[in-house]
């Protein structure tokens, strides 16, 4: 492979990872302020479909993506509704959420299936584009690709360097605390929750009106995304810059996948494809690992030399979810 | 006692109506009749008796895989790796099948240690989840959704690999087992009576060991809460792992069943989905095992029937799972609504937060 072809497919990589990037960035935030919305493998095949559908009758892209954000706000007030207002178990109502979303999109995807689309074009952004090796690997993408580089930074920002996101922080954290500092806990929790699921919600078009124009029912191979992108959030850390990392791995193992199918004819491509699954518990796994009882006692039996590396490493990894994340916020 | 009984009945019909009106208008916005395209639904889960044994062969299966998590719902553990513990459960059976077939053992010993080895299959997967949650920290769901996608690779992987039939693999699964080798099934049907008796066993046995005895007591009691009954001497780690076995036993034994008795060979998507279908049975009978009998049974129905909606409509099949999951969450719905508005204390188990 030269240097030419090995810059396009990473581009591609960095394309590819998008709509990843989106559904995880969205999880993020939803998560940081105490809610699991476990919808998401649902929401993005169901957004994918209707912004599909939106864009192909009304011919115009920005609607579809705006059907996909609308789809995935509401899909995650039902979620909110139902976790903050009726106090019912998240992880129930997401996993169901999840189901039915994903044979809705089904169901309403039929008259869609395998028709030409709307599809966003590239837009190499001049002057950047001509820097080389970064130019062709950043600036040829399209609109939707540019958005995801921003979103990494602009939550980051947010949740990490300003008022509002100290304060989102907090209702994830010690939502008691931030009551008493005058928060309004539940209303910024269904606010978090909307706009979180908005954001999943850009996943299903840029699947749809991008990477994989079009709808193909259950051939669409998307189902699926939505639980990795899950598990990427638990990665990352619950930090956008950590997740991102997270998201690009995973769309560059998925790539490396592809290209060592050329080279190991024997294989099957779906066993391929499924390579960062394993890796996926694996990394959970090491991420977690530090938060188990065991493994400190194990440790402490260790050499005092030998029990510092593990330790610093085993911390570097570990990642603590929000301290209220799932539980209903009462007002004493 | 009575009064709250009752309401909760109303809860439960008003959330299965509720469901049926949203379908209702879903079937109208996609130009469908709606009272035909119920009609067609019922004829072909009831229509004629072929339809009639479909329905039981798919009711064995659904039966397997929710007695399975009734058992980890119990004890508080959200076991979504049971689907791949049902695929497991079918490359065992399969594996062992192969293995044996040309040994000439009695065909009777041979599938049943397929099947036995369905159910051992189907633990291993399920301890791989135990282990990473009581272990490694990882939560079942995650550690449940990734075996998951690791066992249908591992099937494809099969199929088209070491497994494949005589010339090129295809979707369309492994060789057929030799006649002799199929679970008996009825005179000229497809039905076989010993998976319909197996799944009803089972269901029987789960309700039996979580209404009547210490052991479910005890697992109850992890689930409902763990630190306390870790207190009361409740050997808390054992019992959640032991839940996994246990469920991944009931997930393999719906595999193994699905490859000696329904479709002989082993294909890339044997579990079919009924891993969270028995999820969605479980949540919506709150763990009384004594109705997932009939809940599964209404289920069932729902997706044979949904199969002639297809063929006269043009309509996807995946609108029985939309009635499925619509109804289930109007249940949750309904039972905030309840517990919110009448104030009234009856909250499911499972339905706690996870921690």
């Amino acid at each position: 492979m030269d240097a030419n072809a090995l810059l396009t497919g990473l581009a591609g990589v960095l394309a590819a990872a998008a709509p990843v990037l989106f559904a995880v960035v969205g999880e993020t935030i939803t998560e940081r302020a105490g809610i699991i919305n476990l919808s998401m493998n649902g929401t993005i095949l169901l957004s994918a479909v209707g912004s599909f559908a939106v864009a192909y009758e009304s011919n115009s892209l920005l609607l579809g993506i705006l059907a996909g954000m609308l789809i995935g706000a509401l899909v995650a007030l039902i979620v909110a509704f139902s976790s903050i207002t009726l106090k019912q178990s998240q992880v129930a109502v997401g996993f169901v959420l999840a189901l039915a979303c994903r044979d809705l999109s089904y169901f309403l995807g039929v008259p869609y299936m395998n028709l030409p689309g709307p599809r966003l074009p590239g837009w190499a952004i001049p002057g950047l584009r001509d820097v080389p090796i970064i130019g062709q690997l950043l600036f040829r993408q399209d609109l939707i690709t540019y958005a995801s580089y921003a979103l990494i930074f602009l939550a980051w920002l947010w949740i990490f360097r300003t008022r509002p996101g100290l304060i989102l922080r907090g209702i994830g954290e010690r939502p008691a605390a931030a009551f008493v500092r005058g928060a309004n806990i539940n209303r910024l929790r269904y606010l978090y929750t909307v706009l979180g699921g908005a954001i999943i919600g850009i996943a299903g078009p840029a699947f749809s009106l991008n990477i994989k124009a079009g709808w193909m029912g259950t051939q669409s191979g998307l189902d699926g995304i939505g639980w990795i992108a899950l598990a990427i959030t638990i990665f990352g850390g619950w930090n956008p810059l950590r997740a991102a990392l997270g998201a690009y791995l995973f769309a560059l193992l998925q790539w490396l996948g592809l290209v060592l199918q050329s080279r190991l004819p024997g294989i099957p491509s779906q066993v391929l494809q499924v390579a960062p699954f394993p890796l996926m518990i694996l990394t959970l796994l090491l991420v977690n690992l530090g938060n188990a009882e065991w493994v400190e006692r194990t440790l402490a039996s260790l050499p005092e030399n030998v029990r510092r590396t593990i330790a610093r490493l085993l911390r570097s990894l570990r990642a603590s979810p929000p301290a209220s994340l799932g539980v209903p916020f009462e007002q004493e | 006692m009575r009064k709250s009984l009752w309401i909760h009945v109303a809860f439960q019909l008003g959330a299965l109506v509720a469901a049926l009106l949203l379908t209702t208008l879903i079937l109208v916005a996609v130009g469908a009749p709606p009272l035909g395209a119920y009609a067609s639904i019922l004829r072909g889960a009831f229509g004629s008796s072929s339809n009639l044994e479909n329905l039981l062969i798919s009711w064995s299966p659904l039966l397997l895989t929710s007695a399975g998590v009734l058992i980890t719902f119990s004890a508080g553990l959200w076991n979504i790796g049971v689907e791949g513990q049902m695929v497991l459960g079918a490359i065992f059976a399969t594996g062992m099948l192969r293995s044996l077939q040309d040994t000439g053992f009695p065909p009777a010993l041979i599938i049943a240690l397929g099947i036995l080895a369905g159910a051992v299959g189907g633990a291993l997967w399920a301890g791989v989840a135990g282990a990473l949650k009581t272990f490694g920290g990882v939560n079942e769901i995650f550690g449940g959704l990734g075996l998951n996608f690791v066992s249908t690779a591992l099937t494809i992987y099969l199929v088209f690999g070491p497994w494949k039939r005589p010339g090129t693999g295809s979707m369309s699964g492994t060789q057929p087992f030799d006649r002799t080798l199929w679970l008996p099934s009825l005179p000229d049907m497809q039905l076989s009576p010993w998976s319909l008796a197996l799944s009803i066993l089972a269901i029987l046995c789960v309700f039996l060991l979580l209404r009547g005895t210490h052991f479910g007591l005890r697992l109850k009691a992890v689930g409902k809460n763990s630190k306390a009954a870790f207190l009361m001497g409740v050997p808390t780690w054992q019992y959640s792992l032991f839940a996994f076995l246990l469920c991944g036993a009931f997930a393999g034994l719906a595999g193994a069943i699905q490859v000696t008795g329904v479709y002989h060979r082993l294909l890339p998507n044997i579990s079919n989905g009924y891993g969270f279908l028995g999820l969605l049975v479980a949540m919506l009978v709150n763990y009384q095992a004594i109705w997932a009998a009939p809940v599964a049974f209404f289920f069932a129905s729902l997706n044979t029937g949904s199969v002639q909606l297809q063929l006269l409509y043009q309509l996807d099949s995946s609108f029985s799972g939309v009635l499925q999951s619509f109804l289930v969450l109007l249940v949750l719905l309904g039972e905030g609504a309840r517990q919110r508005f009448l104030k009234l204390q009856w909250k499911p188990r499972w339905m706690r937060t996870p921690s």
